[in-house]
Formats: structure tokens, C-alpha cells, sequence
């Protein structure tokens, strides 16, 4: 019992972290229809962030965990700004496939600059262990789950209840029709972006401090899991990339628990697939009647 | 009906390029590169880009520091003559393809005498067909598989060499040091499922202790959590953990483990020799912890291990690890070889690489058996906080 | 009908003629050893990259999964040819290796079909990671290992026979009514359904054609490169093919060859580059994707009516 406890732990803080980036992936794709492929990068550049200002800097982990997200936020703004607006009016692959270049450039960029070694990440917080009964969960999992839960809350919140978040629902369900009514598109999507690439940042830093171990291919495997979560979860919406992010987290801890681990990544696709050809739209997607 | 004629039209082309084809068969009998001028040729087919980069570049910096030292030594003596080091590198972005078309660019265009690399088993068995085609040996640092050496006839590949153990050698002698100087009597091992170097080890290893395998978990490269094999393990019993595997994810499971509370020795092989791997894990937690190390600082008297440690740090201000050294040991040992045959041409070399003996280099003395894997001490050793604190030669 | 036949032949020609003009060159010495091992990887790149512009560019459906099916035609082929290592191996190996992978995109193409637009990537590049995975573990694949010691069957001439095989195929294949009835579904598959055309069974016969001729592209890299492993097979594999099929032009055969031309030339050129490589290639992919949207030929193609057909006009008017 206690060791199945102990694995709904291990797969809920595993989880946080999916949710955390598929967030930014949901928000993007809900916006423009686009796939960032580049936003697991966006998350390694916030990791290396905190590494250098914890390192040169000496930043505390809070400062180096919002400085990171303010970073991340402008940088994927100038992101949108270089490379995908140009494209705003092309194909949408044509855009997929800038992406996918963005994302190829940050990590050999980076790994051009830093090298591909793998970093360890400045320990700032020291590791303490609570028991509760016989499960065990280390101060640095329950900050990544609680920090995760804040920032999704805070999101809705933001996306709910401010100006900023009407005019990105507007945009996301009509993007001519809410500039008719006096929506500036171009904000608003920059907007989006730096609130997703935030997240990503935020993510990155966790991440670093939680393994201790970074580089600049971190990226490209969370990143593919993560649009995968959002999509299981329902592309879109924000509720749907949590539930996502959580259920990955889970799939993955019980194939390895029940000695299939060889296999996790193959069972998370298998359930994905079937879920998608059971509700095409993902977990909580309501399916749009097409219209002709 | 039109279909019919369609496919008559594919019959017509396929009998027309047949009979063009039957006409020309290009097959020129290559006799090697031959040195010329003043200077060797030394190709490098690394992994400077894509999934392995990290052990590529690692290469890239042995062979490029072990190059620079011959030359300024006056360089390599052939016969009456001191010829300097050439090194002419390219990228394969660690990706099968361009391996090959590395092989064939360094080997028929450059015309290299000898190359280093590429790194994994799988990139040198990409680039096996162009080097024998070439006749230009070349030696892999990292390529561990064992019948990567070895033909499908179980003869010797003439122009493949290695630096690094194959996997059967260093797995017996890791699960003779399990059983006998460790004392474990069961062991948990903890494996990559995807590199064959892992699987390798696994298999030699199983085969080879006599104790009990109580558990086999696997992994894959680039996974990060480990907290639910450990949690289904750690219940196990066993005396010790064998991880197959790299230190990238190796110093995330020692970390792992020791936060979780299990302090049972953690045994690992040569990937898990390198500093980082204590970065990692961080320095309380690498403790009780033995791998193969290259570097037998501690076992040997000879300087030449510390005088390349600081020479490396020197050049590239961070510690010296097993991949750069490995690298570094294969362009001395193709140094050697061209000396002994007093010839720098690619098929002598070769001779010359396939004969060493007693070759004394930064990771041990360097035998070449008839299957061209060196023969050398494995040199297993402990470390606790971080520090290695002693070393074993395995018998 | 008959003037299809015209056309064909005259591409059979100039198939032909361009083997004997590559051939000549290289006895010449213009063209090589990595010459043609250029070319044999642009070939194969060709093949994979027409595969999938069926997919993408004329039925519609977007998918992400190439390199699966690539992967099943390369285990398949080579698995056959290690225990008859003959040019009649090839044969079977390549035929067996497109029938496997044609019934597998048929196994999983009648279910997620159904599903569209990204979705639909989503869950072929689910399933190609699934049978990567799966090959990845089993016995007779030999795990992480991969095959080696394959025999090298996949001969320059071979793989110039393929390319053109495959690429008559295809481009006959959009030529014919059943090519009409594909690219009606790209184009409104509501409006074609309600024309009568079966959509479903267009979408999953240019799905299992494309699954075939990937096949046939991994077959021969695998008796080119002579060693396969699981990791030759992944995402980025994917996604490097699907890289081809839009900067060339989605919906251009032509701009396929084109892009998988310059593509190969490029990564020739870059091996110089050490660790900028992958940066130059990035900025090289952004800057065409930013200026030239809709790819290197947009959806022109070469075709020889046109030129027939101009060529007829001028001369008509000549004889007036």
C-alpha cells in the first residue's frame, strides 16, 4: 500500500512537470493553430537562465525563478516577433516547420555557445525529506507541485477575469472578428507567448534544481511528451493540458511499476491514439460541429 | 487498360537500366592512402552535433590536444624523417548516414592515412564498408559492441580498431568484482534498454556472476526520473546495484537512490567515469559508488594519467573524462604504429595498429589481441564524497 | 489514355538518358565515390519524400510517422537479405518489406484517418514512436543493437531504378481519376463526400501507397548503409523528410527532387562546419521558410505536357 502511495507521489510530481510545459503548448496552439515545437527549448533556455544567475550572480532560487520567467516571457515574444509572424498569413506547416528550425537553432546554438555537456545545477535549497506514514516526498517535489498549481491558477485567473485574457479567448474562437471589435492581434498573441514561455521558464528552472542536470538537447523529449499531454488533455485549454500533464505523469509511473518500463513511452502513445479516436478532441475537447 | 500499358512502361525501364547496368560494374581495388608530402593525414568523423555530441566533442578534444602535443614533440618519426599531424575533422551530427558519407569524404577526398571515430558501435558499423573499401583503419574510442571488430564470419575486420573495452571483457570483470571484492552476493541491476553498450554489459555480466540477479529494471537514454524503479526496487534486497549506463543518467540514479535512502553500493562501468558524474549526484550522495576508471592515478606510479589530466585541463579548463582520453590514447597508438612500421601509408598502419604492444598510454598499457581489441588491466575504483579513495586491478 | 503512355515514355527516356549521362560522368571521374554516395542518399531521400507528399501534399492528411514505416521496410528488407543475400533478395526484401508496411498503415490508417489536421500527426507520430519502440525490444530486431553485416545490394544503379519507379508510380498515380478523387478530398472533403467520392477509402489508399514507398526508401537504406538500428527510425526522422516535402513545394513532385537536391548538398557542405553545422542548417530552414513560405516551387511542377504542348503550339503557329 505504502509503496503504491509512494508511486502516486512519484507520478503526480512527474506529472507537474508535464502539465507545466504542455500549458504553454495549449495556449499557443489555441491562439494561432500552431505547434511550437520550439517552446522545450524555451524551457531549456530558462534552465541555463537560472544556472547562470544563480552561478554568477548569486541569485536566490525565487529571484532566479522569476527572473527566468521574466526572461523566457521577452524572449518568446521576440521569437514570435522574428520568426513566426512573417508567417502569420502562410501555410500553416509552412509555420510548423519554422518552428521546428527555431527550435533546432536553440539547441545547437546553445550547445554551440555552453557545448552539449551535461551541467549540474547550482543546489540552491537543500534536500529534506518528509515522511508521512511510508511515503516519502522531498521539499523540492512538493515546491514543484504546489508552484505548478499556483501558476496554473493564476493563468486561469489571468485568462478568465482580465481584459487581456477576453481579447485572447476572442482572438483564439475569431481572429477577424475580434479585430473588428477593436482587438489589437498583434498583442495579444505576443502576449500569449510571453505568458507560455514564462511558464516554460519557470518549468526550466524548477527542472535544473530538481535533477540537478541540464543541457541543451533537455528540451527535446519533454517538449514532444508535453504537446502530447496537451493534446491528450484537449488542445486548447488549460484545464485540459493539466489533466494532460497529470495523466502522463501517472501512465508512466505504473507501466514502470509494473515492470513494463520498456515500454512506458509506447503505452502513453497507445492510450492517446485510443483516446483521440474515442473523443477526437482529447479528454475535455468539445468536438465543433463543421460547418459547410 | 491503362494500367496494363503502365506497368508494361515500369517492365520496359526496369529491363532497359538492367542492360545499362550489366554494362558497367565499377569496382577499382583500392590500395590504400598513401603518405605524401610532409605531413600525415588524420581524419576525424566526429559527433560534433545531434544526439551524441556530448561524447563526439569529448573525442574531438582528446584527439585535437594528443595532435598538437606530436607536433610540438617534432611529430612523428618515419623512418629518417620527422612528419607533423594533419588533423582534417567533420561533423556526422551523430546520424548513421552521414557517417558513411564522412567515411567516404575523409577516405577518397581527403586522403586521410588513419581516422579516429566515429564514437558508438552503431555510427562504426555505418562506417565499416567505407574504410575497408578505402583500406584506411580507423579506431573508435567508444565503440564497445563486441562483434563490432569482427566480420560475419567471425573473422577480424582488417581496418577496425578500438582503444575502449568491449562490453563482454569489462562485464565479466565487473561481475568478478561484484562477487568477489564487493562480496555481493545479490545483486539489482538498473539497465539502458536503448544502447547497445548497456545491453552488452548486462548480458556479459549476468553470465559471468555467480551470485543472484534478484531484479533487471530498465531505462532509456535521456530519462530523468528514476524515483519509481528505485521505489519498486528498493524493497528488493540485494547488496548491490549494477547500473549499465552513461553518467548523464547515472549520476541522476545515484542522486536518486541515496535521497531515497538507499545506500547499498552502486557499481557502474567505464561510462561512468568522467567528473560530471559526481557534479550530477552531487558530492554526498557519490559515495560507496565504483567504476572503471581509465585513469588508474591511484593504482600506477606512471605519470602519464596525471601529466594528461593537467594538460587537458590546461588546454580546456575542465576535467579530463574517459571518452577525450580514449581519443587520445588512438591517436598516440596510430602514432605508434606508423613508427613501428616506419610508414604512414593507411594499409601499413593498419599492420601497425593490428601488432601493438606494450603501448603505454594515459588509459593503461595496450595490447592488440587478434581480434584488435586492446587488452588492458580493468582498473576498478571506489569513491566516496565524490573523491575516487582507492582502486583495484580485477583479475 | 494514349497520351499518357506518350508522356510516360518519354520520362522512361529521359530516365534512361540521365542514367547514361551519371554513368559516363563517373567513368569519366566528374562524379565520384562520395559523389554517388550522394546521390544514392538524395535518391532514397527522393523516394521517402514522394511517399509523403502523396500523404501531405495531395490527399491532405498530415503525417508525422514516415520514419515508422521506413523503419518496418528496413527490418523487413533486411532481414530477408541477410539470409539470401542476393540481388533476388532485394527484390523480395523490398516487395515483403512494402506489403508489411502497406498492411500496417492499413491496420492503423482506417481508424485514425477519421481523425484531422494535427490530430491526425499526433497520432501517426505516436504510432511510428510504437513501432519503434517495439522494434527496439524485440529478439529477432536484436534490440538497441540494431542488424549489421547487412550485404550491400542497394547499389547506385538500384536505387536510380527505384526512384524512378516509385516517382512513375506516384505521379501516374495523381494523373489518374483515382488521383482526381485524392486530391478532391485535400481539397473539400465535405464537398467531394457529397460527390460521391468514398473520402475514407481515398485517404487511407494515398496513406498506404505513401507507407509502401517509405518502405521501399528504408529498405534501401538499409542495404546501402548495411547496419539499421531503432534510433535511425525516431521523430526527428519524421520530421527531416517532412522538411524536405515542404520546402520543396507541398503538392510539387518537382520540388521534392529539388529540395531533397539541395538538401543533400548543403549537409555535404556543412560537415566542414564542426558544431556550427546544425546552426547554419537552422538559419538556413528559418530564412527559406520565413521569404519563401510555400517552399522552393511552390506547387509548380515539370511536366512534360506543358512542354509538349507549348513546343506543339509554337510550332502550330509556325505553320501559319
Amino acid at each position: 500500500m505504502d509503496t503504491i502511495l509512494q508511486q502516486l507521489v512519484n507520478g503526480l510530481s512527474l506529472g507537474s512537470i508535464y502539465a507545466l510545459l504542455a500549458l504553454g503548448y495549449t495556449m499557443v496552439y489555441g491562439i494561432i493553430k500552431l505547434i511550437n515545437f520550439a517552446h522545450g527549448d524555451i524551457y531549456m533556455v530558462g534552465a541555463f537562465w537560472g544556472y547562470y544567475v544563480i552561478n554568477q550572480l548569486h541569485f536566490n532560487f525565487w529571484l532566479a525563478l522569476i527572473s527566468a520567467m521574466i526572461f523566457c516571457g521577452l524572449f518568446g515574444v521576440l521569437v514570435e516577433w522574428l520568426a513566426y509572424r512573417p508567417l502569420r498569413n502562410s501555410p500553416r506547416i509552412a509555420a510548423l516547420i519554422t518552428a521546428i528550425g527555431v527550435s533546432f537553432l536553440l539547441e545547437n546554438g546553445m550547445a554551440y555557445l555552453f557545448t552539449s555537456n551535461v551541467r549540474s545545477f547550482p543546489q540552491v535549497m537543500h534536500v529534506v525529506r518528509y515522511h508521512l506514514g511510508g511515503v516519502s516526498i522531498s521539499n523540492i517535489q512538493l515546491l514543484i507541485l504546489v508552484v505548478s498549481i499556483v501558476l496554473m491558477v493564476l493563468l486561469q485567473l489571468i485568462v478568465r477575469k482580465t481584459k487581456m485574457g477576453k481579447a485572447m479567448r476572442a482572438v483564439s474562437v475569431d481572429p477577424e472578428a475580434a479585430q473588428l471589435i477593436g482587438i489589437n492581434i498583434d498583442h495579444t498573441i505576443s502576449f500569449t507567448f510571453a505568458l507560455g514561455s514564462a511558464l516554460a521558464g519557470a518549468a526550466g528552472v524548477m527542472i535544473g534544481l530538481y535533477y540537478n542536470s541540464i543541457d541543451p538537447l533537455m528540451g527535446m523529449t519533454p517538449g514532444i511528451k508535453a504537446f502530447v499531454a496537451a493534446v491528450l488533455g484537449g488542445i486548447g485549454l488549460i484545464p485540459g493540458a493539466a489533466i494532460g500533464g497529470f495523466v502522463i505523469g501517472l501512465l508512466e509511473t505504473i507501466m514502470q511499476a509494473l515492470g513494463f518500463s520498456a515500454f512506458k513511452d509506447a503505452a502513453v502513445y497507445a492510450v492517446l491514439i485510443i483516446i483521440l479516436l474515442i473523443k477526437p478532441a482529447g479528454i475535455l475537447g468539445k468536438k465543433i460541429k463543421e460547418k459547410v | 487498360m491503362h494500367r496494363k500499358k503502365f506497368f508494361a512502361a515500369l517492365g520496359t525501364i526496369a529491363l532497359a537500366s538492367t542492360l545499362v547496368l550489366a554494362g558497367c560494374s565499377s569496382s577499382a581495388g583500392s590500395s590504400g592512402n598513401k603518405q605524401t608530402g610532409n605531413t600525415i593525414k588524420l581524419g576525424g568523423n566526429f559527433e560534433l552535433s545531434g544526439a551524441a555530441a556530448q561524447y563526439g566533442q569529448a573525442m574531438e578534444r582528446g584527439t585535437k590536444l594528443a595532435v598538437e602535443q606530436i607536433n610540438k614533440d617534432g611529430g612523428v618519426k618515419v623512418g629518417s624523417k620527422k612528419l607533423k599531424i594533419k588533423l582534417i575533422q567533420k561533423d556526422n551530427k551523430s546520424d548513421n548516414s552521414t557517417v558513411s558519407s564522412v567515411a567516404t569524404d575523409l577516405t577518397t577526398k581527403s586522403k586521410v592515412n588513419a581516422v579516429v571515430g566515429p564514437i558508438t558501435s552503431g555510427a562504426g558499423l555505418a562506417a565499416i564498408p567505407n574504410y575497408t573499401k578505402a583500406k584506411v583503419p580507423f579506431i573508435t574510442p567508444g565503440g564497445t559492441q563486441d562483434s563490432l571488430t569482427l566480420q560475419k564470419s567471425g573473422k577480424v575486420q582488417p581496418y577496425v580498431f578500438r582503444s575502449c573495452f568491449e562490453d563482454s571483457y569489462q562485464g565479466k570483470a565487473l561481475a568478478k568484482y561484484a562477487y568477489n571484492t564487493l562480496n555481493a552476493k545479490k545483486v539489482a541491476i538498473l539497465a539502458d534498454k536503448s544502447t547497445d553498450y548497456a545491453q552488452g554489459l548486462t548480458k556479459a555480466f549476468k553470465a559471468e556472476y555467480k551470485g543472484k540477479v534478484v531484479t533487471t529494471e530498465y531505462y532509456q537514454s535521456g530519462d530523468k526520473d528514476f524515483n519509481t524503479l528505485l521505489t519498486k526496487m528498493k524493497n528488493k534486497g540485494f547488496d548491490a546495484i549494477f547500473v549499465p549506463g552513461y553518467y548523464s543518467e547515472a549520476g541522476l540514479i545515484i542522486k536518486q537512490a541515496r535521497e531515497m535512502g538507499i545506500s547499498t553500493p552502486i557499481l557502474g562501468a567505464d561510462g561512468f567515469a568522467d567528473p560530471k558524474l559526481a557534479k550530477i549526484a552531487g558530492t554526498n550522495n557519490t559515495t560507496n559508488v565504483y567504476y572503471t576508471t581509465h585513469f588508474d592515478t591511484l593504482a600506477n606510479t606512471d605519470a602519464k594519467a596525471t601529466n594528461y589530466m593537467k594538460a587537458f585541463k590546461a588546454k580546456y579548463n575542465e576535467d579530463a573524462g574517459t571518452f577525450d582520453a580514449l581519443a587520445y590514447d588512438a591517436t598516440y597508438m596510430i602514432k605508434d604504429a606508423i613508427e613501428s612500421e616506419k610508414s604512414a601509408d593507411s594499409t601499413k598502419i593498419a599492420d601497425g595498429l593490428a601488432k601493438i604492444k606494450n603501448f603505454k598510454g594515459v588509459t593503461g598499457t595496450i595490447t592488440m589481441d587478434k581480434n584488435h581489441n586492446p587488452q588492458k588491466q580493468v582498473i576498478i575504483t571506489k569513491v566516496d564524497n565524490g573523491k575516487e579513495v582507492s582502486a583495484t586491478a580485477v583479475k | 489514355m494514349k497520351k499518357n503512355l506518350k508522356y510516360n515514355l518519354t520520362w522512361l527516356v529521359l530516365m534512361v538518358v540521365g542514367f547514361v549521362l551519371i554513368n559516363v560522368l563517373e567513368f569519366g571521374g566528374i562524379i565520384d565515390a562520395l559523389g554517388e554516395q550522394t546521390l544514392v542518399t538524395i535518391g532514397i531521400n527522393i523516394i521517402l519524400a514522394t511517399g509523403l507528399n502523396l500523404i501531405i501534399g495531395f490527399s491532405g492528411q498530415f503525417s508525422l510517422g514516415h520514419a515508422g514505416f521506413m523503419a518496418i521496410g528496413a527490418y523487413v528488407c533486411a532481414l530477408i537479405t541477410t539470409s539470401i543475400a542476393t540481388p533476388m533478395g532485394m527484390v523480395i526484401g523490398m516487395i515483403a518489406g512494402a506489403a508489411v508496411s502497406a498492411l500496417v498503415a492499413l491496420i492503423v490508417g482506417i481508424p485514425t484517418l477519421r481523425l484531422d489536421g494535427d490530430y491526425l500527426a499526433i497520432a501517426t507520430m505516436g504510432v511510428a514512436e510504437i513501432i519503434r519502440i517495439i522494434l527496439n525490444n524485440l529478439k529477432i530486431t536484436n534490440g538497441p543493437a540494431g542488424l549489421y553485416n547487412i550485404p550491400l545490394l542497394a547499389t547506385w544503379p538500384v536505387v536510380y531504378i527505384m526512384v524512378c519507379l516509385t516517382t512513375l508510380l506516384i505521379v501516374n498515380l495523381i494523373h489518374s481519376r483515382d488521383g482526381r478523387a485524392i486530391m478532391s478530398v485535400r481539397e473539400n472533403e465535405i464537398a467531394s463526400e457529397s460527390m460521391g467520392v468514398n473520402t475514407t477509402k481515398w485517404k487511407v489508399i494515398a496513406f498506404v501507397v505513401g507507407a509502401a514507398t517509405a518502405a521501399i526508401g528504408g529498405a534501401l537504406h538499409a542495404n546501402y548503409i548495411q547496419t539499421i538500428a531503432p534510433t535511425d527510425f525516431g521523430i526527428m526522422n519524421s520530421i527531416n523528410i517532412l522538411i524536405i516535402v515542404v520546402l520543396g513545394g507541398i503538392g510539387s513532385i518537382t520540388g521534392t527532387f529539388v529540395a531533397a537536391a539541395v538538401l543533400g548538398v548543403l549537409d555535404l557542405v556543412l560537415q566542414n562546419f564542426g558544431t556550427l553545422r546544425m546552426v547554419i542548417y537552422s538559419l538556413a530552414l528559418i530564412l527559406l521558410m520565413v521569404f519563401k513560405p510555400s517552399g522552393l516551387l511552390g506547387t509548380r511542377e515539370l511536366s512534360i505536357r506543358k512542354i509538349f504542348n507549348k513546343f506543339g503550339h509554337s510550332k502550330q503557329k509556325g505553320d501559319a
